[in-house]
C-alpha cells in the first residue's frame, strides 16, 4: 500500500519534460488523417483549418489575410491541442512500457527435456504451452505458468513495484507465477500457461501503452452524441448564408467557418480520449491493471459489493481478549493453561494468548521440562502440551467436547455452550481448554474490526453501494462483526457456490456487483461478478476469471476501484457539460460580429462589448482552443472525488462545471478581446 | 398587464394542475388495457371493431411491427382523404357546390391532417364541402391524435417493461384512446358548445337582413363537433379560417378558456400516465414541473410584449397595449395565453393574429414550436418528444454522478443516444433547411407580404409550424401555390413521422433492456435539479440551433422596432 501511495504522488507532476516533449512531437504524427478520422469531431475541426489554409490563398472576400491566417493558426492549433492531449496522456504509459519490454527481452528459458533433468536454454518467445521449465535461483521466471514442483520466494518488483519477496510453491492457491519475475532463493519447475506474447507481461505493456485502447460502450455512446450535435450545428451554420441572403447580405465563408468550429464540441471531443486512458492510467498507478476499460466504467456503476470479512473488514488475525472459565474454575487458573498450551503455538492467535496471560494475570511461564507439543492435525482439531501427567488441549468448542467424550461434566459443558454463545454473538471467535479430560473454559478470540472502516462503508451508502460482508463464520458470529462494521448485509460459512449464486441473485435484480478473490474456486464468481478484482497471489484461473488484478493484492481496495470508475465517468460528464455550456457566450460573441452589418440593431447582442466584430470572432477561436490546454491538468488528473449521495454530488458538478462553464467563456472571451486590441491584432 | 390578465394565465395553470392526475389516471387504465366504467357501453362496440377487422388486441408486437402498421395506417388514411378532395365536386354532402381542390392543396391538406398539423392552406368555409370537413379532415382529428396518444404509450412501455421484447398492440391502443377517451369527451364538449352558442347543423348557409338593412349569408355548419376534439386533440384546424378568433367557434369568454384548457387537458394527463407507468408519479410530476416552468416564461414573455404594446403607435398617440389582429372580446392577456397554448401544444389554433403580435410576442410561439413543440406539446407527440430531450439530458449530466447514464431505471447508451440525437435533428434539418431554401429560391420568396426580418419571420413561422405539426400560421405568407403546398407538406410529413420511428426504435430497445434499481447513487431525476437541468438542456440545445434564424427574424424585427424602423 505504502507503496503505490508514493507511486503515486511521484506521478503527479505532469508537465515534466521528459514527458511534454514527446508528446509534441506525436501530437503532429497524429494529424495523421487515418487517425484522426477516430475523433470525428476534431477530424472536421482539421478539414475546417484546411479549408481557411486554402481561403488564405484562393479566397476572394473582404477580410484582411492577416485576420484569416490567425483564424487558420488557431484552427490548426485547436487540433493540435487535442493530439497532445492524447500524447500527453499515453505518454505516461509508454515509459512504463518500455521498460517492461526491455525485461521480456532478455528472459531465457531453461526448457527440461523429456528426462527432467536435462535442459536447454531457448528464448522465451518459443515457448509453448505444456512445456516444463526450470527456474532456479536468480532466474528470471520466463513464462507465465503453474508451478508443478518445488517452493521458492520470488521477487514480483518488476511487476508489481513490491520489493519483498513472495512464496510460489506447486499445488494449492499459490501456485501462479508471472514471466519477467525473479526467483531469489531454492528452485521450481513451472508449468507454461501462456503462449507467446499472450502473457501477463504482455498484456500488461499493450495496457499501460494503450495500444488494444479500444473505445468503452460509454466513450462510443459519448461520441455518437458529439458526431450528433456537430451534424446539428452544421445544419445551423451551413443555412445562415440562405438566411443572410433574404436580408440582402452575405457572411464570408471564414466567418461561417469560425462560428461552426466555436460551437461543435471541440473541448470535451479533444479531451475525450484523455480522459480514458488517464483514468485507466490511475488504475495502473494504482497497481490494478483493469483488463479493459469497459470493466472500468462498470466499476462506477456497481451497486453491490462482496467483501470478504478476513483482510478486508477486519484485520487478518484474531487476538485473544478475554478468559471465561466455567465450573468454579478461576480465570487465572484457565489463563496458565491457554498460556502453556499456545508456548508452543506460532500462529498469530497463540502468541496473542500469551500476551493476554501477561498483561491480564501478569503469568510468566517458560515451557517445563520434558513438555511434549500436541500438534495441530485437521482429524483432531485440537493442539495442547502434554508434561509429567498433564494434558491441556485448545481447540474448537466441538472438537474438545469431542475429545474428552465421558469425562466432561455436563454442566460444565452446558455452560460452556452458554459462555461460547455468547463469545459468538459479541462477534468473537470462542476456543475452548481443557486439562486432564476436565473443561476449564473458553478463550475469547476477537476478530479485530479495521479502525475507519465503518466510516468508508458509510460512505458507500450514502453513494448507494450495498456492502455485503463474505465469511466463512458462523451466522451468529458474523452477524455480530457484520454489525461492528456496519456493513449492510452478510453471507455465514459462504461456499464459493453461495458468493456465486448471490451474485446471481443481485444480478437477476438489474445490480451490478463488484469482489474480489484469489483461490481457483473464486474463479466461476469472479468471472460472473460485473468487476471481478483478482489477487495477484492468486491462482492463474483466478487471475484469467477476473476483469482486474490487484498486484498488491490487497482486497480494501477494491473500494478505492469503485472510487476510480466514478471519478473516471464524472470526468467526462464534468468536462461534456462545460463544453456543451460554453456555446452559449461564443454565440453572443459571433452572432452580433457577424450579423450586424446586416441588421445594425443586433448589435446590442455584444453584451461581452467586444471591440469590433473582428476581434470578436478571433477571441471566440482564441478562447476556444485556449481552453483544451488548460483543462489537459483536469482531464487528466480526473475532477476532484469525494464520496457522497447522487444528489449533492449532481448539485455541486452541475453548479462547477454547468454554471461555470456558462460563465467563464464570457469572461475569458473579454479578457482575450482586451489582448487582442491591445496587440493590434485585429 | 392587468392583475386580471395574471389571474387568468395563474387560474388557467391551477385548473390544468388540479385536472392532471384524474385525467392521467384514465389515461393509465387505457394504457393497461384495464376495464373503465365505460366497458358496460362501449366494450362491445370495441369487441366489435376488433372482430370485424380480425385483430387480436392481446398480440403484442415489437417496435417494428408497431411502427409498420402505423405506418400503414396513416398511409392508407392520407390516400383517402387525398381522394376525398379531389373529388369532393362529384362527392354528396356539398351544399355550396364547392369544386375538388387542386393536386397540391389535396396533397399539402392531407398530409396536414394526417400528421396532425392542420396548417391550412385554404379558407375553410370557402373550399371544403361538409362532407370534405366530416369525412376528409374530422376523422383525422381523431385518429391523428388518438395515433400520437398510442405512440407515447409505446414508449412509456419501453420505460415501463422489463427485458422483453414489445411494446404493445398499435391497434388496441388506438381503439381504445379514441373510443374511451376521444369520443366520449367530445360529446360532452361539443354539447357544452352547442349550449354556448356554436352551430351544430348540416345547413349551408343562412341569409339575414342586417340591421343597417344589407343581406348577408352567414356559413353554418357542424362546427361545435369539429371544435370540440379540434382542441383536445391538439388538431387546431379550425371550421372557419378565422378560427378560434370568429364568434361561431369562440363565442364567449368561457367557452375560450374552456378551449384553451382543453388543448393541454391531455397532455397535462399524459405526465401523470407516465410517472405511473414506470412506477413513480414524482417521475411524472417532474417532467410537468419542467414543461410548466417553460410555459409560464413564455407566457410571461408574450403577455409583457403584447402588452407593451408598439412604442411607435404609443408615439402616434395610440395608448395601451398591442391590439392589432386581436378580437376586442379576448383583449390582451386572453390572446397572449391563447396563443403560448396553441403553439406550446402542438394545436396550432389560434384568436388572434401571430403575425401582427409584436416581434418578441411572435418569436415566443416561434420557438415553443422549434423546441420541437415538448412543452405539453401534442396529444401524446408532446411527451415523446420530451423524453427524448429527456434521454439527452440524462446523458450529457447523468455522468456527472459517477455511474454511466440511466433513466428511470433504464441504461441510455450508444443506441438510445444515436436514436434521439436522429430524430432531434430532424427539426433544425427540415426548418432551417427548408427556410434557408425559401430565401434564395424565387419560389420561395414571392410568399412573404413584408420584407425584411419580418418576411423572414413569416417563412420561418411557415416551416417551423410545419415541421413541428402545430399548424398555426403567422400569416402574411402566400403559402397556397405548389411550391409552399409541396414543400410544407414534405416538412409536416419528415417533421411527424421522422421522428417517430427513430422514437419508436428507441422504446423497442429500452424494453428489451433490463430494470436498474434506483439508489441513493443513482442520477435523481425527481428533483429540482433534475426539472432546472431540463429546462436549462432544452433552452440551450434549441437556442444554440435556432439562435442565428431568431436573431434575424424576430429578434432583429424587435431592434429594429425599437430603433423606429418597421417592416
Amino acid at each position: 500500500m505504502a507503496k503505490s501511495q508514493s507511486q503515486r504522488s511521484s506521478a503527479k507532476s505532469l508537465f515534466t519534460a521528459d514527458l511534454v516533449v514527446p508528446a509534441i512531437k506525436a501530437s503532429f504524427l497524429k494529424l495523421n488523417p487515418a487517425e484522426l478520422v477516430r475523433n470525428p469531431v476534431m477530424f472536421v475541426t482539421a478539414a475546417v483549418a484546411l479549408l481557411m489554409t486554402i481561403l488564405l490563398v484562393v479566397g476572394h472576400d473582404d477580410l484582411s489575410i492577416a485576420f484569416k491566417a490567425q483564424l487558420a493558426v488557431w484552427l490548426w492549433l485547436t487540433v493540435l491541442f487535442g493530439t497532445f492531449a492524447e500524447a500527453l496522456a499515453e505518454g505516461r504509459g509508454k515509459a512504463q512500457a518500455a521498460s517492461l519490454r526491455a525485461t521480456k527481452a532478455e528472459l531465457v528459458a531453461k526448457r527440461l527435456k523429456g528426462d527432467g533433468r536435462q535442459y536447454d536454454d531457448v528464448p522465451a518467445s518459443q515457448l509453448k504451452v505444456g512445456d516444463i521449465v526450470l527456474v532456479e535461483t536468480n532466474d528470471l521466471i520466463p513464462s507465465d505458468g503453474e508451478v508443478v514442483s518445488g517452493v521458492a520466494s520470488v521477487n514480483e518488483a518488476a511487476i508489481t513495484g513490491e520489493s519483498a519477496p513472495v512464496i510460489r510453491e506447486a499445488g494449492g492457491d499459490r501456485s501462479a507465477v508471472t514471466a519477467g519475475t525473479r526467483v531469489i532463493s531454492d528452485e521450481i519447475r513451472v508449468k507454461v500457461t501462456a503462449e507467446p506474447g499472450k502473457g501477463f507481461l504482455d498484456r500488461m505493456i499493450a495496457l499501460v501503452e494503450g495500444a488494444e485502447r479500444q473505445k468503452t460502450p460509454n466513450e462510443v455512446a459519448l461520441t455518437i452524441l458529439l458526431v450528433g450535435l456537430t451534424i446539428i450545428f452544421l445544419i445551423a451554420v451551413g443555412t445562415i448564408p440562405g438566411f443572410a441572403s433574404f436580408a440582402g447580405g452575405s457572411i464570408p465563408v471564414a466567418i461561417l467557418a469560425a462560428l461552426l468550429i466555436t460551437l461543435i464540441p471541440t473541448t470535451i471531443a479533444a479531451l475525450l480520449s484523455a480522459i480514458g486512458i488517464a483514468g485507466m492510467d490511475r488504475l495502473v498507478r494504482f497497481n490494478v491493471l483493469a483488463k479493459s476499460g469497459r470493466a472500468v466504467e462498470a466499476a462506477g456503476d456497481v451497486d453491490v459489493l462482496l467483501l470478504d470479512k478476513t483482510g478486508t473488514i477486519t484485520i487478518g488475525d484474531r487476538q485473544a481478549s478475554e478468559f471465561r472459565s466455567v465450573g468454579g474454575t478461576s480465570d487465572a487458573e484457565l489463563a496458565e493453561a491457554a498460556l502453556l498450551a499456545s508456548l508452543a503455538d506460532e500462529t498469530p492467535e497463540g502468541r496473542s494468548i500469551v500476551v493476554l496471560a501477561r498483561d491480564r494475570f501478569d503469568l510468566h511461564r517458560a515451557m517445563p521440562d520434558g513438555a511434549e507439543v500436541i500438534p495441530f492435525t485437521a482429524q483432531t482439531r485440537v493442539s495442547g502440551v502434554r508434561f509429567g501427567d498433564t494434558v491441556i488441549q485448545k481447540g474448537a468448542v466441538d472438537s474438545i467436547l469431542r475429545a474428552n467424550e465421558g469425562s466432561v461434566a455436563t454442566a460444565a459443558a452446558t455452560e460452556l455452550r452458554r459462555i461460547t454463545d455468547e463469545i459468538a454473538r459479541a462477534g468473537g471467535t470462542p476456543l475452548a481448554v481443557a486439562k486432564d479430560g476436565r473443561l476449564l473454559g473458553a478463550i475469547f478470540l476477537k476478530d479485530v474490526v479495521k479502525a475507519g472502516i465503518r466510516e468508508r462503508f458509510g460512505e458507500l451508502r450514502t453513494m448507494g453501494i450495498r456492502t455485503v460482508m463474505i465469511t466463512g463464520d458462523n451466522p451468529l458470529t458474523a452477524a455480530a462483526i457484520a454489525a461492528e462494521a456496519g456493513v449492510d448485509d452478510f453471507l455465514a460459512q459462504a461456499t464459493p457456490e453461495d458468493k456465486l449464486a448471490l451474485i446471481r441473485k443481485e444480478q437477476t435484480g438489474g445490480k451490478l456487483v463488484a469482489m474480489c478473490g484469489d483461490g481457483t474456486n473464486d474463479a466461476p464468481a469472479l468471472a460472473q461478478a460485473d468487476v471481478g478484482v483478482a489477487m495477484n497471489t492468486g491462482t492463474q484461473a483466478a487471475r484469467e476469471a477476473g476483469n482486474m488484478v490487484d498486484l498488491d493484492s490487497d482486497p480494501t481496495k477494491l473500494i478505492e476501484v469503485v472510487g476510480l470508475g466514478k471519478q473516471l465517468l464524472m470526468t467526462r460528464g464534468a468536462l461534456t457539460t462545460f463544453s456543451v455550456a460554453n456555446d452559449v457566450a461564443k454565440y453572443f460573441a459571433i452572432i452580433p460580429a457577424m450579423f450586424v452589418a446586416l441588421y445594425p440593431g443586433l448589435g446590442v447582442l455584444n453584451i461581452m462589448g467586444l471591440a469590433t466584430p473582428q476581434s470578436a470572432i478571433l477571441s471566440a477561436i482564441i478562447f476556444n482552443a485556449l481552453i483544451i490546454p488548460l483543462l489537459v491538468p483536469l482531464a487528466l488528473k480526473g475532477v476532484a472525488y469525494k464520496p457522497m449521495a447522487a444528489g449533492p454530488l449532481l448539485a455541486r458538478n452541475l453548479a462547477v462545471y454547468g454554471l461555470g462553464g456558462l460563465l467563464a467563456p464570457f469572461i475569458g472571451i473579454k479578457i482575450i478581446d482586451l489582448v487582442v486590441g491591445g496587440l493590434g491584432l485585429a | 398587464m392587468t392583475i386580471q390578465g395574471w389571474f387568468l394565465i395563474i387560474a388557467f395553470t391551477g385548473i390544468l394542475l388540479a385536472l392532471t392526475k384524474p385525467v392521467g389516471m384514465w389515461l393509465h387504465a387505457l394504457y393497461e388495457g384495464r376495464r373503465t366504467p365505460l366497458h358496460v357501453v362501449l366494450g362491445p362496440v370495441e369487441r366489435g371493431f376488433y372482430k370485424l377487422s380480425g385483430i387480436d388486441p392481446n398480440a403484442e408486437q415489437g417496435w417494428r411491427r408497431y411502427a409498420l402498421h402505423m405506418l400503414l395506417f396513416n398511409v392508407a388514411l392520407l390516400i383517402l382523404t387525398y381522394a376525398v378532395l379531389r373529388l369532393q365536386g362529384v362527392l354528396p354532402g356539398n351544399p355550396q357546390g364547392l369544386a375538388g381542390l387542386s393536386p397540391d392543396l389535396a396533397f399539402n391538406t392531407a398530409v396536414s391532417f394526417t400528421t396532425n398539423t392542420n396548417w391550412q392552406s385554404y379558407g375553410g368555409e370557402a373550399t371544403m364541402s361538409n362532407l370534405s370537413q366530416m369525412l376528409g379532415l374530422t376523422i383525422h382529428n381523431f385518429l391523428s391524435a388518438a395515433t400520437g396518444i398510442a405512440l407515447a404509450f409505446a414508449l412509456f412501455r419501453g420505460f415501463a417493461r422489463r427485458s422483453v421484447a414489445t411494446i404493445g398492440n398499435f391497434w388496441a391502443d388506438v381503439t381504445r384512446v379514441t373510443l374511451y377517451l376521444l369520443l366520449p369527451l367530445c360529446i360532452v364538449y361539443a354539447l357544452f358548445l352547442v349550449a354556448s352558442g356554436v352551430p351544430q347543423t348540416m345547413a349551408g348557409v343562412v341569409d339575414v337582413q342586417t340591421l343597417e338593412g344589407a343581406r348577408q349569408s352567414i356559413l353554418l355548419g357542424p362546427v361545435a363537433s369539429q371544435e370540440a376534439i379540434k382542441m383536445l386533440g391538439t388538431n387546431g384546424g379550425g371550421f372557419f379560417n378565422a378560427n378560434s378568433a370568429h364568434p361561431f367557434e369562440n363565442p364567449t369568454a368561457l367557452v375560450n378558456l374552456v378551449q384553451m384548457l382543453s388543448i393541454f387537458l391531455i397532455g397535462f394527463g399524459l405526465t401523470w400516465t407516465f410517472g405511473k407507468a414506470v412506477g413513480n408519479t414524482r417521475q411524472g410530476w417532474a417532467i410537468l414541473a419542467a414543461m410548466v416552468i417553460l410555459f409560464l416564461a413564455s407566457v410571461s414573455v408574450s403577455y409583457w410584449q403584447e402588452a407593451a404594446g408598439n412604442p411607435i403607435l404609443h408615439q402616434l398617440g395610440v395608448a395601451g397595449g398591442n391590439m392589432e389582429g386581436k378580437e376586442v372580446r379576448f383583449g390582451v392577456a386572453a390572446s397572449a395565453l391563447f396563443s403560448v397554448v396553441t403553439t406550446a401544444a402542438s394545436c396550432g389554433a389560434v384568436n388572434a393574429m401571430h403575425d401582427s403580435f409584436t416581434a418578441l410576442g411572435g418569436l415566443v410561439p416561434l420557438f415553443n414550436m422549434q423546441l420541437g413543440e415538448v412543452v405539453i406539446g401534442g396529444v401524446g407527440a408532446g411527451i415523446y418528444g420530451f423524453l427524448l430531450f429527456a434521454i439527452l439530458a440524462v446523458f450529457v449530466a447523468g455522468l456527472m454522478v459517477g455511474r454511466t447514464p440511466e433513466y428511470v431505471g433504464k441504461k441510455i447508451e450508444a443506441r438510445e443516444v444515436k436514436l434521439a440525437v436522429l430524430a432531434i435533428a430532424v427539426l433544425p434539418l427540415m426548418i432551417l433547411g427548408l427556410t434557408a431554401l425559401s430565401s434564395v429560391l424565387q419560389q420561395g420568396l414571392a410568399g412573404p407580404l413584408n420584407k425584411g426580418p419580418h418576411g423572414f419571420s413569416e417563412i420561418l413561422y411557415a416551416f417551423t409550424s410545419a415541421v413541428a405539426n402545430n399548424g398555426s400560421a403567422f400569416a402574411g405568407l402566400t403559402a397556397n401555390t405548389p411550391y409552399y403546398n409541396g414543400l410544407l407538406g414534405v416538412a409536416m410529413w419528415v417533421g411527424r413521422f421522422f421522428i417517430i420511428v427513430p422514437m419508436l426504435a428507441i422504446a423497442g430497445s429500452l424494453a428489451a433492456k433490463k430494470y436498474t434499481p434506483e439508489s441513493a447513487g443513482s442520477f435523481p431525476t425527481t428533483g429540482g435539479l433534475w426539472v432546472g437541468l431540463l429546462v436549462g438542456i432544452i433552452l440551450v440545445l434549441g437556442g444554440l440551433t435556432f439562435l442565428p434564424s431568431l436573431a434575424l427574424g424576430p429578434i432583429a424585427d424587435h431592434l429594429s422596432m425599437i430603433r423606429g424602423q418597421l417592416f
